[in-house]
C-alpha cells in the first residue's frame, strides 16, 4: 500500500462486507503537533474482543480463499514505523471504529494519495451507504456527505459514472482549497 | 457541507434523467476486484478509469465490486459480463486497458483474447 488513501479504501470495504450501512472517515493534519490521523467508524456487525485482539496479526482473517489477511497488519506496520500507532475499537452488533495515527513529518511516512479517488469507489460500490467524510488540515475544515448528494439527485442513482465522475472533481478541487491551492496534499499551502 | 457548485450537480441531474429515459433491457456488467490484493495492484485507478471511460462513452452499464476470489496475483481482476453471455476474467488490467476493453468487448462484443485469465459460463 503506497497511500494511505488505499488503506482507508481497504478498511472501507471490510466496514462494507461487515455490513455497514454508516461508514464516517476522516483525516486530521495536525502540523503543530507535528501528528497525522487517519480513521474510519462503521456500524457493521463488529468483532469479537477476542479476534480484536489478533486482528493484526497477518494469519487471522475471516475470507475463505487463503489463510492471511494483511489489510489491517500492513497498516498498522506503517504506522508504527511513523511512530504512530493503530488504534482498534469493536463491539460485536454495534460496529468498529479504527484509527491509525503518524508522525507528519516521518521519514517513512506514505502519502495520503487520492482521496477523491478513495472516496468514489467506495461510492461506486456501495451506493446506498450513508458515507461522510471529513478532512481537517491545521483548523480549516471539509466535508462531505453522501447522503447530501443523494438527495440532490433524486431519482438519478449515485452509480451513474457521470455523477461519480463530477464528485471525483469535485472533491479533488474542494481538497485543493483545503490546502491552500496545493495540488499534490502533502505539498505545503502556497 | 456546502456544496460549491450544487448548481452543476442540478443541471447534471437534469441532463442525466433526459438521458436515462427511454432506456431499457438486459444490462452489461463490469465486475471490479476490490479486496487488500486488488487495491495493492492498482484496482482503484482501473475503477476510476472505467467511469471516466463509461462517462465519456455515456453508456449504461452496472459496475459492481466483489473481494478476493484468490487470484491475487493476477490483480487488477476485471469481469464483463455481457447479458446471455460467458462470464470474461480480465487479469492484470491497467487503466490504460480500459478503453480497449470498453470498446472492443462492452460494445462490440469482441473479447479482447489476448488479457483473459478465465471465462466462467
Amino acid at each position: 500500500m503506497e497511500e494511505l488513501a488505499l488503506h482507508l479504501l481497504d478498511l472501507a470495504q471490510n466496514s462494507l462486507a461487515a455490513g455497514a450501512s454508516d461508514l464516517s472517515i476522516w483525516v486530521r493534519e495536525d502540523k503543530k503537533n507535528d501528528c497525522l490521523t487517519i480513521g474510519l467508524a462503521d456500524n457493521g456487525c463488529g468483532m469479537e474482543p477476542e479476534f480484536v485482539q489478533r486482528v493484526t496479526d497477518p494469519f487471522t482473517t475471516t475470507r475463505t480463499t487463503r489463510r492471511v489477511g494483511l489489510g489491517l497488519p500492513l497498516l498498522a506496520m506503517n504506522a508504527r514505523l511513523c511512530d504512530g500507532d493503530l488504534k482498534i475499537e469493536s463491539e460485536p452488533g454495534k460496529g468498529t471504529r479504527i484509527e491509525a495515527t503518524f508522525r507528519l513529518n516521518h521519514w517513512d511516512r506514505p502519502p495520503l494519495g487520492n482521496i477523491p479517488a478513495t472516496l468514489v469507489t467506495i461510492l461506486a460500490g456501495a451506493p446506498e451507504c450513508n458515507l461522510s467524510y471529513s478532512h481537517s488540515v491545521d483548523g480549516r475544515e471539509f466535508s462531505f456527505s453522501a447522503g447530501e448528494v443523494r438527495k440532490e439527485l433524486g431519482e438519478i442513482p449515485l452509480t451513474n459514472p457521470k455523477v461519480l465522475i463530477f464528485l471525483q472533481d469535485y472533491l479533488q478541487e474542494a481538497l485543493t482549497n483545503l490546502y491552500g491551492g496545493a495540488i499534490d496534499g502533502d505539498k505545503k499551502p502556497g | 457541507m456546502v456544496i460549491k457548485n450544487l448548481d452543476d450537480l442540478r443541471r447534471l441531474r437534469e441532463e442525466t434523467k433526459q438521458e436515462l429515459e427511454g432506456r431499457h433491457g438486459g444490462e452489461t456488467q463490469i465486475i471490479v476486484g476490490m479486496g487488500t490484493c486488488g487495491i495493492a495492484a492498482g484496482a482503484r485507478e482501473v475503477m476510476t478509469a472505467i467511469l471516466s471511460e463509461l462517462a465519456k462513452r455515456n453508456l449504461r452499464v452496472t459496475v459492481l465490486q466483489t473481494g478476493c476470489i484468490g487470484m491475487c496475483q493476477r490483480e487488477p481482476l476485471v469481469d464483463v459480463v455481457r447479458p446471455g453471455e460467458k462470464r470474461i476474467t480480465y487479469g492484470n488490467v491497467k487503466p490504460g486497458d480500459v478503453p480497449r476493453i470498453i470498446s472492443e468487448h462492452v460494445v462490440n462484443g469482441r473479447i479482447v483474447e489476448e488479457l483473459v485469465v478465465g471465462k466462467i459460463g
